[in-house]
């Protein structure tokens, strides 16, 4: 019997390759994710959903507006705008109108990341981006913060949350606050000032209990200490996570704190609040390990995560605002280019590498 | 990786590819049967071809010389059967190229028997004659580079060899032809280890050995046993690819780094291959040249893996069929290693004197996953042996900005295929690099920083 040889194919060598690939990197993040989201969703209730989903929507229907046709279905694919909104989703407050919550995902997106020319080419974090952009167009919105209702009144929605674009928010009758029966009560929240608020304005601290389990005032998705730090070990076993990011962080935010604390105990916050509360978590496990927007030598991961720490402490302690992790990593995001140029690995077997053009 | 390599010797970066060695390691080296048509390439080996010194229609011995160098950096051929020359022209090669090249038709009435005398004890022989002899003998690196061994022996004034490392990482996945050389012929590597190391004047000799070879340790641990006079120590070292990069294994087992642009022999150590070490014993206790070598047969698109001794010259064709031929499975062929390899368009090229490895492979390995732009991950410069950017330099050849990746070192990089390994994004980094180089080779920059 003649057997005809086989076509041969001339792929070029290596021909053995690791698993991880970018949509399994993105899937990973997104399911060391979920716990906190789930967990954010069931203090909050249905308006956290609600904002969550809009806030995808809003990064993929940009997503695939600005997308070539041909390239459509891979962007898509690839996770990466699914990942923003869920980021971005997970920075806003719950009760946050929808309609808000969709411009912050379009924006996260069009002037996040395709104006600078797709994924991969970003200065800055598109759901950072996304968020300072709301933050800076709708400021009280963004900053109206709700207790955590808790799960018995899941069906609740806030007022807000339905409201019209640039319409005011609906008063709401007295008496709808209630939490027995099934279907959807609009509810005005009882608005409630953050663990950051309260330390900034009022001095005032957060038992760490509260801070890990998420029963605190907060984004939706930040409050939940505990899981976030589970899904981050997760990452760190499936090695999809740069560790020395947030390493760098926790250990310059908290090195400093100390230093504060030393000044001045009563006025500055103690380590654990400076960890644990806000955004810390988020930022620093999920949001500065966006790997496009920070470093690509170790050394300079190590620079870019005390930067991100040190501003941190500044900006909460010294700064306008209660929150400084957003502007923290912005900051260092647009340091990126000039860490990577002066990090530039030095060369097997020469003493200096010479440095990029 | 980082708390391995403070058990064991290693160098930095790198990657942990799946060595897939299983399949023929534990298989016993075997002999091909001779076949009907040996193609002998002249330019098997890097440097000048050598120049045939026999004519068509002319009878030749199994052993004979058949082309000597052309050439200081080149080397001489042996017929590798005995047989009939039927012609000398351009055959296909490896590249696909045609390449000038002795064709010899096996007599099949010979025994084939090798009717050579060793040459005179290498004891007497001065450094000079030795070089010679090797030459002669047509003995090169048989890591896969084909590095004529002569030139590595001839030392310029002034260097002194102190070190003599053997190289037994073999790190490429797939392979076993240099761990079935060691398991067993220890005699013969530690043989040719004393030989050489004699002839350099080096004072130890070290073999280097991943750790994933117990067997091969074992062996020449045994062998070593019975000869404690002799300065040879055994290095276990880390599994990790590419421990068997020259300035890797030498990093790793002395800790000492070649400086860019030179070579072991400026920091005293002269590197060698197994194979090229069990030839050089071959020489001298036969006077066989270079006429035969092992190679592995593996990969998932072959149902038979085996270890074959085969001799110069025999098409794949022909290994394959003794082998068990290909399944159907079978997609693309790879001469040599997985991560360094060159694949082949047809199945009727030779075996020359670098053919370490057959490997075929499926449609699971060749199925080039759909492409994404650089994250910036920075895996690709944790992945990479000579700390270069991968990602930078596979970029700069993208945008055909050849000329700037010399600013970023192009030139030191070894092609090894760690980067493309590891990328996320299935950039094929390491091709476009080669892409950089050969244009860089062509159209050479000027400013030479
Ligand atoms: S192929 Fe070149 S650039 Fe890539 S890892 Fe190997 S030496 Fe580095
Ligand atoms: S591994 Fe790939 S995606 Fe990551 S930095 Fe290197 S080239 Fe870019």
């Amino acid at each position: 019997m003649i057997k005809r040889d086989p076509d041969l194919l001339l792929q070029s060598a290596p021909l053995l390759k690791q698993k991880l690939s970018i949509p399994t990197a993105m899937r990973d993040v997104l399911l060391a994710l979920l716990p906190a989201l789930l967990a954010g969703i069931w203090y909050f209730g249905l308006s956290a959903l609600l904002v969550v989903v809009v806030t995808i929507l809003g990064a993929m229907m940009t997503e695939w507006a600005f997308t070539p046709k041909h390239q459509r279905s891979m962007a898509l694919s690839d996770g990466s705008a699914l990942l923003t909104g869920v980021l971005l989703g997970m920075t806003l407050p719950p009760a946050l109108p929808l309609w808000m919550a969709w411009i912050g995902g379009a924006v996260a997106i069009g002037l996040g990341k395709t104006l600078w020319g797709g994924l991969g080419n970003n200065l800055f974090n598109p759901a950072i981006v996304g968020r300072a952009f709301l933050l800076g167009t709708f400021p009280i919105a963004m900053t109206t913060w709700h207790v955590a209702a808790g799960p018995d009144q899941f069906f609740n929605l806030y007022s807000s949350t339905l409201a019209l674009p640039f319409m005011q928010v609906p008063p709401i009758p007295q008496g709808t606050l209630s939490a027995s029966g099934g279907g959807i009560h609009l509810v005005d929240g009882m608005s409630a000032a953050t663990p950051l608020g309260l330390m900034k304005f009022e001095q005032t601290g957060t038992p760490i209990f509260s801070l890990m389990f998420g029963n605190t005032a907060g984004s939706l998705g930040e409050t939940s200490g505990l899981l976030l730090i589970l899904g981050g070990l997760y990452l760190l076993v499936r090695r999809a996570l740069e560790w020395r990011i947030p390493l760098a962080i926790f250990l310059s935010a908290g090195v400093f704190t100390l230093l504060l604390q030393q000044i001045d105990p009563l006025r500055f916050p103690d380590i654990y609040f400076t960890l644990f509360s806000g955004g810390m978590l988020l930022g620093a496990i999920y949001m500065a390990t966006d790997p496009v927007t920070s470093p690509v030598t170790p050394k300079g991961a190590w620079i870019f995560g005390i930067g991100i720490g040190l501003l941190i402490v500044l900006i909460r302690n010294f700064g306008g605002l209660p929150e400084g992790v957003l502007y923290a990593i912005l900051l260092m995001n647009a340091a990126t280019p000039l860490i990577n140029r002066y990090t530039q690995p030095r060369i097997f077997g020469r003493s200096v590498g010479r440095s990029a053009k | 990786m980082g708390l391995l390599s403070l058990f064991s010797k290693s160098f930095s970066h790198g990657v942990h590819p799946a060595h897939h060695k299983g399949q023929t390691e534990d298989l016993a080296i075997q002999r091909v049967p001779f076949g009907k048509r040996y193609v002998m390439p002249l330019g098997q080996h890097i440097g000048a071809p050598a120049i045939a010194v026999v004519s068509k229609g002319q009878s030749v011995r199994r052993g004979e010389l058949i082309a000597k160098p052309g050439g200081f950096i080149s080397t001489a051929l042996h017929s590798p059967v005995t047989g009939t020359v039927t012609e000398i022209t351009p055959q296909r090669t490896l590249d696909g190229a045609l390449k000038e090249a002795i064709v010899i038709e096996a007599d099949p009435y010979s025994t084939q028997r090798l009717e050579t005398t060793p040459p005179t004890s290498w004891e007497k022989l001065s450094l000079e004659t030795f070089i010679k002899v090797i030459q002669q003998a047509g003995i090169v690196g048989m890591g896969g580079a084909a590095f004529p061994s002569h030139v590595k022996y001839s030392i310029p004034e002034g260097v002194q060899i102190d070190d003599l490392l053997v190289n037994g990482a073999e790190c490429e996945p797939f392979l076993t032809n240099d761990h079935r050389l060691m398991v067993e012929r220890p005699q013969a590597v530690i043989e040719g280890t004393e030989i050489l190391r004699q002839k350099l004047g080096a004072k130890r000799a070290c073999i280097g050995i991943e750790q994933n070879k117990p067997e091969a340790i074992e062996a020449l641990r045994e062998q070593l046993a019975q000869q404690p006079e002799r300065p040879i120590t055994l290095s276990a070292l880390e599994v990790k690819y590419p421990q068997g990069a020259e300035k890797m294994l030498v990093k790793s087992v002395y800790g000492k780094e070649i400086p860019a642009g030179q070579l072991p022999r400026d920091i005293g150590v002269a590197v060698n291959n197994v194979g090229t070490i069990v030839a050089i014993a071959d020489l001298f206790e036969t006077g066989s040249p270079l006429i035969e070598r092992v190679v592995t047969v593996s990969g998932p698109g072959v149902d038979q893996p085996a270890n074959l001794l085969v001799p110069l010259g025999t098409s794949v064709r022909d290994v394959l069929r003794f082998s068990g031929a290909l399944n159907d499975k079978t997609r693309e062929i790879i001469m040599g290693g997985p991560m360094m390899g060159f694949p082949i368009a047809s199945l009727d090229v030779p075996i020359l004197k670098g053919s370490s490895g057959i490997l075929a492979f499926t449609e699971t390995e060749t199925a080039r996953p759909p492409e994404y732009t650089c994250i910036r991950c920075g895996r690709c410069l944790e992945a990479c042996p000579y700390f270069l950017n991968p990602s930078r330099l596979a970029l700069l050849s993208r945008n055909r900005r050849y000329e700037e990746t010399t600013g970023y070192h192009v030139m030191d990089c070894v092609e090894c295929g760690a980067c493309s390994y590891s990328c996320p994004s299935n950039i094929p980094i390491a091709q476009l690099i080669r892409t950089a180089k050969d244009n860089l080779r062509q159209h050479p920059v000027q400013d030479a920083a």
